[in-house]
């Protein structure tokens, strides 16, 4: 993947979590994360609460500074070679609290035609693409446009959060936890909006979620994130078919079944998800691995290739390339 | 309405053409005309989105809901005692010994100023009238059936110095303290990573065989209502739609409401292609609906759809769905078999 639209090279961010001097605790949240985003392809981003991912997009969009590591964008270094506002339209983010997002006193289309007259539109212009977009996310504009964020319903206001961010003609949108506060059969909804969008405008997609079911159906690859790190990232089908990380192998096992003949019969993970305070040496997972031997405890797994592009980061990747 | 008498034992839980509205303006009818019996020992999955009324049901069981705004008609029933009448000591005894409730949120079940140790005694001594150091003893002893390790040292925590699942296991084992035969289980993994929210569900799964209960378990999870229950209700704008067996609703489902929800929960999706997702959103419950609430939603309405009573199409042995379409469609087939 040399062509990659967007890309993350070792970022890092801690944040201070209390207490000084020795004392002082660091939250590891991001450590060491890089990635590359094809242009047209969606990248799915899972992993347990406090695992890093929010932090990782917040760093992607550049809403947070990394301590270090850097993002590219067509390959330009976004700050020294790329400048900001420049990023900023090729680049946009929704959230899951759809009513934060937006400014109370606007009216929906002021809110979407906003972008487009930041960056030089006509008012005139701005507001008859914000018609457009509206429309395009399944709202009319007649019905929609003069209403208030407390006047729609949180599918409808995710709907008018697209249609924001595609106001700025973006190339790729992170989604953080977009759909994850909206009824199933909402949800579903705006799904298909996102697929139709991003077959239409050629849209480049990072999907977070926690939702295993969503992020296998949308994505074309899927990136694993454990205490700030990446334990795995592949192709869809074969990471959820052929997981090559035991921690991606529990993730799946605790799905819910769907399936009445086939009920879970075990928690494959005892506990909560550890704290990523101090997280532990070695392989961070090792506390909880089921598999862990003789070097988890102590030896950082590299990132082991092993299979088209897919990477997984653990030991037992290398015992098996030497028995091979 | 006699849709389940499958059961041939007494119900433990029965409830009769149950409608709950809250006063205001305008008015919210969050439950209508709502049947259904519960065995003991058994486990009743209501599935259905926000607003549809599961909270609503459960809280009616254990008369949590405020009096004032509230009205309630038709007939509750449990362990053979009418709910609706209860009072006073009666309704004390009720609540938590008969039948007790967890919930999304263990903040709604534990005190944050006292330890889990002294809110399970305290809830005993209530209950049960023991002494001091048996109760502390049933405490120590719930907190190893809830699988709580080192559950001694953990007698004396607050709840804030417990982890999510951690006081999940809490509050479902101050639920239990008294043994109750029903247990009303409100999304309580709702708000948990799915690692941690399987763990809770397998407990309650080995807990429910172990202590023979019945169970209610409302939630907007398909994956997990397969999970945990023996049966399943589809709840939308405050009725039940369908109920059946786990199986029979998940593989043939009848309700046009039903299907798109299993779509939407991506049951047999190919990766990548459009959902079969249903359009519109879920009604106001300002006015009770003539005839389908779902009609303004579903590719099948017609104009008797629009007409109250809807026709029951019944598949036998409490498995039944309301509507017009499902009626036609299963009267077709078997005109065609014949
Ligand atoms: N501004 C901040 N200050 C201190 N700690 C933070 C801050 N933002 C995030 N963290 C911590 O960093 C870690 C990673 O957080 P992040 O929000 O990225 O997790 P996440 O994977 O998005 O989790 P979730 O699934 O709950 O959304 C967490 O431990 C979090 O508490
Ligand atoms: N105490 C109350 N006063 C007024 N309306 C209420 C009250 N409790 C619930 N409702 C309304 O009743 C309907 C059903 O709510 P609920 O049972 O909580 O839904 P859910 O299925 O999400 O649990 C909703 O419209 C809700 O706003
Ligand atoms: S490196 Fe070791 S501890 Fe880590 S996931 Fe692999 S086997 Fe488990
Ligand atoms: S009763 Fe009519 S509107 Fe309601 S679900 Fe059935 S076919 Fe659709
Ligand atoms: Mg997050
Ligand atoms: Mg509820």
């Amino acid at each position: 993947m040399s062509t990659s639209i967007l890309s993350a090279h070792n970022l890092v961010k801690h944040f201070n979590a209390g207490g000084f001097g020795a004392a002082r605790k660091v939250v590891r949240a991001v450590d060491d994360v890089s990635f590359e985003l094809a242009p047209g392809e969606t990248l799915g981003v899972v992993g347990e609460s406090g695992c890093g991912k929010s932090t990782t997009a917040r760093l992607l969009v550049q809403l947070l500074t990394p301590d270090s590591g850097s993002v590219r964008y067509e390959g330009k270094v976004v700050g020294p070679e790329l400048p900001l506002k420049a990023f900023r339209s090729k680049v946009q983010m929704v959230f899951q609290d759809s009513f934060a997002s937006l400014n109370p006193r606007m009216t929906m289309i002021d809110a979407v035609a906003f972008g487009p007259t930041v960056h030089g539109m006509s008012q005139a212009d701005a507001t008859r693409k914000a018609q457009d977009l509206l429309d395009r996310v399944g709202l009319d504009p007649s019905r929609f446009g003069g209403r208030y964020a407390h006047e729609l319903s949180g599918g409808q206001r995710q709907r008018v959060n697209i249609a924001r961010a595609l106001a700025f003609d973006p190339q790729v949108i992170v989604l953080d936890e977009a759909v994850s506060a909206l009824d199933k059969s909402v949800e579903a909804q705006v799904l298909n909006l996102l697929m139709d969008l991003r077959r239409e405008r050629g849209l480049t997609y990072v999907f977070i979620s926690h939702d295993l079911n969503v992020v296998r159906h949308i994505s074309d690859r899927v990136m694993v994130m454990y205490l700030g790190e990446v334990a795995e990232i592949g192709p869809a089908e074969s990471l959820y078919s052929a997981p090559r990380h035991p921690y991606t192998e529990a993730l799946l096992a605790a799905m819910p079944s769907l399936d009445p003949d086939r009920r879970t019969m075990e928690a494959p993970l005892a506990g909560d998800p550890p704290n990523p305070i101090d997280p532990p040496p070695g392989c961070r997972f090792h506390t909880r691995c089921a598999r862990a031997f003789g070097p988890c405890s102590a030896q950082v797994p590299t990132a082991f290739t092993v299979g088209k592009n897919h990477v997984a980061a653990c030991h037992l990747n290398s015992v098996k390339e030497q028995v091979a | 309405m006699t849709q389940d008498t499958v059961h041939s034992v007494t119900p433990l839980v029965r409830v009769e053409d149950l409608s709950v509205r809250f006063a205001g303006t305008p008015p919210v009818h969050a439950v209508n005309n709502v049947s259904f019996e519960l065995a003991p020992g058994e486990v009743l999955g209501i599935l259905g989105e926000s607003g549809s009324g599961k909270s609503v049901t459960l809280k009616t069981l254990l008369r949590l809901l405020p009096e004032r705004k509230t009205t309630i008609t038709g007939k509750v029933e449990v362990d053979g005692q009418d709910v609706l009448a209860l009072e006073g000591r009666a309704l004390a005894d009720h609540r938590g010994g008969v039948a007790s409730m967890i919930f999304q949120d263990p903040a709604l079940a534990l005190d944050p100023v006292y330890t889990i140790g002294q809110q399970i005694a305290e809830t005993v001594i209530r209950h049960e009238g023991v002494s001091k150091s048996d109760a502390m003893a049933r405490a120590l002893e719930m907190l190893d059936v809830v699988r709580i390790p080192s559950a001694k040292r953990r007698l004396d925590n607050y709840p804030h110095e417990m982890s999510g699942g951690m006081r999940q296991r809490a509050m479902i084992a101050l639920a239990l303290a008294c043994r109750p035969k029903l247990l009303l289980a409100d999304e309580p993994t709702t708000a948990l990573d799915a690692t941690v929210q399987i763990q809770i569900l397998l407990l309650l799964r080995d807990l429910q065989k172990e202590l023979g209960m019945g169970v209610i378990f409302v939630t907007h999870d398909i994956g997990v209502a397969v999970e945990v229950s023996d049966r399943l209700a589809v709840m939308y704008a405050g009725s039940f739609v369908e109920t059946g067996s786990v199986k029979d609703v998940i593989r043939d489902a009848r309700h046009p409401y039903s299907k798109g929800l299993l779509a939407a929960n991506l049951v047999g999706a190919v990766p990548g292609t459009r959902l079969d997702a249903v359009p519109g959103a879920p009604p106001a419950l300002n006015a009770l609906p003539e005839g389908c609430s779902f009609a303004p939603r579903c590719a099948h309405a017609e104009t008797a759809c629009g007409i109250s009573p809807l026709p029951l199409w019944s598949g036998g042995g409490g498995r039944w769905a309301r509507c017009v379409h499902a009626s036609r469609s299963a009267a077709s087939a078997a005109g065609a078999n014949t």
